[in-house]
């Protein structure tokens, strides 16, 4: 059998984002004329691996090939010369412009004239060709978020691309619009191009894609061009076997269930909406009790974040109530952006905790010595309390959040994705931190990507979609089909 | 009081150079730059438009002027771009750079005994259009430079609003990680707004010394850069609202030099603080900063 | 925004003398006697007891207390361009101030003159942070349009209410001696402003390091977010109060310069001193300790462009061209070290050692 040249092939991609490893010699091979299905939880790169084929991010290492030439974007409009066209999920759009000017900007021209008559009309031809149906002249930022994902692939054909590419774009498309993207999508393929697609959905995949890799962990653990796999075995590929090493598991339920006593944490019918004022949870109701820890499940968007923050004190709801104590650690996914100042002390980063309701002088020797322990206590290595925060390895600041965080033992422990961009030993240590805490008196929530550190972690686990929440088993197969929402 | 004939043709030449260099403005902010540093700008362009105005005449002097103001505006693009500087402090360090040129060159070249006279640009009636009831002498019998404004306030908004490069240009200034996405520099594309506002910002200046003074004096710009930047957020970030921001400056400067000829009661400095005061006033009641660029003076994130 | 500024004195002393270099170029280049200006400028600077202390330290006093006003919203994230607007607030208050209550005792004068200073240009520069919280107008160009109505008002108020007696100079009449600030050695023009300013620094120094207050606003300038989701701390609150304090402190150093140098008000009285502060407050990296030393820098900066002036005929405006080379040296500085992955070693070494 003759192999044909693949259209688009990615080479053990590495990619770093400061400490944190978003690839390690990442593979995707896509043959022209197929449809090709990339899987893999949250955090396991799929998006990074997609942007560096579109020219969005520089690869630290590997190599892509377009029709079996090497091929080095130095810019997106590079990669949109090659061909390679993408439907974002995130920042693809300007908010405050029409639709015809979206569409207008990713087409060709620069000094050639611009007519808003005539970009709804290109608008309009492509949306019926495709059969996604938007209004030209309205504004991005009016729309609701399936009319801007249909706007996204409006654009993504404005300049013709050979090799699609959509993250996750039926995640907010209704049933019947899903399955129209999909025949076209077919119709796109058959005339010789390509498509890779970003999706959650085992079905989804096996029932629309001609071929399915998935991504783990930022490493490619599955590639099945002819659909020889069935079902279970690619859920297993996504979720992964049990973590090693964390040996948490074993004993654990009948030692913590009898401790668990009263109601720390409690949330009654809240409604929550996120920063921008976008409702993500509706009428949620749990409560979370001293002792135990309530691992959280959820895919992007789903609503778990704004969950946690409201536990956390961070976001009010709208409605309903939620209830907590006033000590509470909090340990945000996104360590330097949420939770570190890279150019401080490890000292200052210490007292950093609920410094909004700090009086008068900081004695700077106490609080060294306070840091100190922390430090030595969570087994921080690569520096003391006058290191500067931005000089830790991410497994190490990670240690050190989580060190501050459970200081002065909090009533309650929240974490999002605690071993984000962590590896296994650091990963395991971390969860151990939590364990801890929970065995020591406080009520502790954790998200987490991945389903085996929930069931690793957890007393109990929730799973959040579509901003709603329900408890299910504490079966990885359970949560898996709860989180696609096959159940 | 009478009101003489000449007021609105005085309000035109006050809003000429403000309209200028608000114009550029307007395009350096909608590309997502606030350049602070366009008083320097205003004040190199009078400078060198003097020097060269006195050397080989007035319509010299225009050109060199706006060439001045672009090479300042390069240096200044060259640092929110490709170093991503903070804009505001590496526009305050451009402004400081400008005034320091500015008066250094006023005083080693053209400050002997006497300040250096420069012929200036005539006005030029408007064939037929200068006889229009009312506004035809005030507005069609002005120096070139009010033209050249004219010229340029429907090529910038044809600019923004209808090519394709215009998109782009709002788009880098609302989002430039989208603009990235769709395959446009948002780095070039600041780059060519900051140097085409610093033109403007330079012919303004020129403007004053070839068109208006016939004198360089330091201070000449008498913070007209600084007013720029408020006409820009005062008239909404449009064009429309930058040309009436302009002609409300025009509108003050050419009553004080009413209030200064004819007397009155109020003190001259508090009709000179007033346009300020009123400018606060109003960016409070719009709400401030809510049509503005959600990019401005924000350094763009990402590679390259 | 202060994240990315270097904070390595040697980066700042390197950037200061490779943009005196480059500036003495040009002076070469524009036909001057370069040699002969050297010398002009070290004699007035450094040459004499006098210069040194009635040039150099008598010109970095409201250099330094604004550098400081300048470095207290900067570290909190808040770009007040406006410390000029403040600096004559403050001045033309305790000038009121002194001319209508000039009978009284310096004890009481003195005293009540700083105060009203401070509250004058904390008025100021309120201003701009009402109309940033309540109606979202940025602080860029409020405290800058506000710099326009503070020339005029000092303008309006040296040709009306305050004017001299003869009405026939649009200044002020000189304050009573019991409302001047006292000079500080015998037969020098060095006045307790330099104390006050020094005494400032201090207080900066050890409200940034020592409370929680100073650190709640430097987590604000270090990142919005963490303060937020780590500190719960209230951003905009913790801005609008490091404004008004950088108000607060130009405001005094308006009252020092009146009340120590000029006995009055005029036109005219701050050459730009709120965008020189800018850099002064850059160049000391933004902490107490650097910013004096570059506060000192700079007053010889302009007694020495004083000197190349008054005896070699070179403009003085090369002083501000070498203001803003420093400015945007370290801007080049913080570049390459954001380039290199460095951090930059603080300048706190106190804090947490």
């Amino acid at each position: 059998m003759i192999t044909p040249t693949p259209a688009l092939e990615l080479r053990s991609i590495d990619k770093r984002f400061g400490s944190t490893v978003a690839l390690t010699g990442a593979s995707l091979c896509v043959q022209p004329g197929t449809l090709h299905m990339l899987l893999g939880e949250n955090g396991a790169g799929k998006t990074t691996l997609l942007r560096i084929a579109a020219g969005l991010e520089r690869p630290d290492g590997g190599t892509i090939l377009l029709d079996g030439a090497e091929r080095r974007w130095r810019s997106r409009a590079e990669a949109i010369a090659g061909g390679v066209g993408t439907v974002e999920q995130h920042f693809g759009l300007v908010p405050t412009m029409t639709v015809a000017e979206n569409v207008a900007l990713a087409g060709p021209g620069a000094l050639t004239g611009f007519s808003p008559r005539r970009a709804a009309r290109t608008v309009e031809e492509i949306s019926t060709r495709i059969g996604l149906s938007v209004d030209a002249n309205a504004v991005i930022g009016d729309l609701p978020v399936s009319g801007q994902q249909r706007v996204e692939i409006i654009k993504a054909l404005a300049k013709p691309p050979r090799i699609l590419i959509l993250d996750e774009p039926t995640a907010v498309l209704a049933p019947a619009e899903s399955l129209a993207l999909y025949e076209w999508l077919r119709t796109f393929v058959d005339g010789g191009n390509a498509a890779v697609v970003i999706t959650h959905h085992v079905r989804e995949a096996r029932a629309n894609g001609d071929a399915i890799t998935v991504l783990r962990r930022g490493r490619t653990v599955l590639e099945a061009p002819h659909r020889g796999e069935t079902e279970g075995d690619v859920l297993r590929a996504i979720l992964g076997e049990a973590s090693p090493g964390s040996g948490l598991r074993a004993g654990r339920h009948a030692e913590s269930i009898a401790s668990h006593g009263d109601v720390v944490l409690r949330a009654t019918a809240a409604t929550i909406a996120d920063e921008k004022g976008v409702v993500r949870v509706r009428e949620a109701s749990l409560v979370v009790r001293r002792g135990e820890v309530l691992g959280v499940a959820g895919v992007e968007g789903a609503g778990h974040r704004e969950l946690l923050r409201a536990l956390a004190g961070r976001l009010t709801p709208q409605t309903g109530t939620v209830e907590g104590p006033d000590a509470i650690g909090f340990i945000p996914e996104d360590r330097l952006r949420e939770a570190l100042v890279a150019d401080f002390s490890l000292t200052e980063n210490f007292i950093l905790r609920a410094s909004g309701r700090r009086r008068g002088r900081i004695a700077w020797r106490t609080e060294a010595e306070r840091t100190a322990r922390g430090i030595a206590e969570f087994d921080v290595r690569g520096g003391g309390p006058a290191t500067l925060a931005g000089a830790l390895s991410g497994g190490n600041q990670q240690r050190f959040v989580l060190a501050r965080e459970c200081d002065n033992s909090p009533d309650a422990v929240i974490a999002e994705s605690p071993t984000r961009g962590l590896d296994i030993r650091a990963s395991a240590a971390a969860l151990q931190a939590l364990r801890a805490r929970a065995a020591a008196g406080a009520a502790v929530v954790v998200h987490s990507i991945d389903i085996d550190e929930l069931l690793d972690v957890a007393d109990r686990v929730i799973v959040c979609r579509g901003g709603q929440v329900r408890e299910v088993p504490m079966r990885a197969d359970a949560i898996g089909a709860a989180l696609v929402g096959v159940a | 009081m009478p009101v003489p004939d000449d007021l609105l043709g005085a309000v035109v030449r006050g809003a000429t150079p403000i309209g200028l260099a608000a114009i550029g403005e307007l395009v350096v902010e909608r590309s997502g730059v606030i350049n602070i540093g366009l008083e320097g700008a205003i004040s190199v362009g009078a400078v060198v438009a003097t020097v060269a105005a006195a050397a080989a005449g007035p319509a010299a002097g225009l050109l060199a002027g706006a060439g001045a103001g672009l090479a300042l505006s390069l240096v200044f693009g060259l640092f929110v771009t490709r170093l991503r500087a903070q804009q505001v402090i590496a526009g305050t360090a451009i402004s400081m750079l400008g005034l320091g040129i500015a008066a250094t060159m006023h005083r080693s070249l053209l400050a002997g005994t006497d300040d250096v006279h420069v012929p200036t640009l005539p006005s030029f009636p408007v064939p037929g259009f200068d006889r229009l009831p009312l506004i035809g002498s005030a507005f069609f019998d002005q120096p070139v430079p009010t033209y050249v404004l004219y010229l340029i306030v429907p090529l910038v908004a044809g600019m923004l609003y209808r090519t394709v490069a215009g998109v782009a240009l709002r788009a880098v200034g609302e989002s430039p990680l989208a603009a990235r996405g769709a395959g446009r520099d948002p780095q070039r594309i600041q780059i060519a707004a900051i140097t085409f506002g610093g033109m403007l910002a330079g012919l303004a200046g020129a403007t004053l010394v070839v068109a208006q003074a016939g004198v360089f004096a330091d201070g000449i710009s008498a913070g007209r850069g600084f007013i720029a930047i408020a006409v820009v957020a005062l008239g909404g970030w449009t064009v429309r609202g930058v040309v009436a921001g302009s002609l409300l400056f025009g509108a003050v400067s050419a009553t004080q030099y009413l209030v200064q000829s004819y007397g009155s009661g109020v003190p001259y400095n508090l009709l000179l603080a007033m346009p300020y005061v009123v400018t606060l006033v109003a960016l409070a009641a719009l709400r401030g900063a809510q049509a503005a660029p959600a990019a401005l003076g924000r350094a763009i994130e990402g590679p390259p | 925004m202060t994240s990315g500024l270097p904070r390595v004195r040697g980066t700042a002393a390197a950037v200061f003398f490779a943009s005196i270099a480059l500036v003495a170029v040009c002076i070469w280049a524009a036909g001057y006697d370069a040699s002969r200006a050297g010398s002009a400028a070290w004699n007035a600077a450094f040459g004499s007891p006098f210069a040194f202390f009635s040039g150099t330290l008598k010109r970095a006093t409201p250099l330094l207390t604004l550098g400081i006003a300048i470095s207290v919203a900067f570290r909190a994230g808040v770009l007040n361009i406006g410390a000029d607007g403040q600096f004559l607030a403050g001045a033309a208050a305790s000038v009121a101030v002194a001319l209508t209550f000039s009978s009284w005792p310096r004890m009481v004068l003195l005293p009540m003159e700083l105060l009203v200073g401070a509250c004058a240009g904390a008025a100021w520069a309120g201003g701009a942070a009402v109309l940033k919280r309540r109606y979202a107008v940025g602080e860029v160009v409020s405290t800058l349009l506000l710099n326009f109505v503070a020339t005029n008002l000092i303008g309006y108020l040296v040709r009306g209410p305050l004017q001299e007696p003869s009405h026939s100079y649009p200044q002020t009449p000189q304050i009573a001696p019991a409302g001047r600030l006292p000079i500080l050695l015998p037969g020098q023009r060095l006045h307790w402003g330099f104390v006050i300013a020094v005494a400032v620094a201090i207080g900066a120094w050890w409200f940034f390091q020592r409370t929680a207050a100073g650190f709640r606003m430097r987590v604000v300038g270090a990142s919005p977010s963490v303060a937020y989701s780590a500190g719960l701390i209230d951003v905009g609150a913790v801005q609008a109060r490091a404004l008004i304090a950088s108000g607060a402190i130009a405001g005094l150093a308006g009252c020092c310069e009146v009340a120590g140098v000029t006995y009055g008000l005029y036109e005219g009285l701050s050459p730009g001193y709120g965008y020189t502060a800018i850099a002064v407050a850059l160049l000391g990296g933004l902490g107490a300790g650097g910013v004096v030393v570059s506060a000192l820098l700079f007053g010889a900066l302009a007694a020495g462009a004083d000197g190349m002036q008054r005896d070699a005929g070179i403009p003085p405006e090369f002083a501000s061209i070498a203001a803003a080379m420093m400015i945007l040296g370290m801007l080049i500085a913080s570049t390459v070290q954001r380039a290199r992955g460095a951090a930059p070693a603080p300048i706190r070494s106190d804090a947490g050692s």
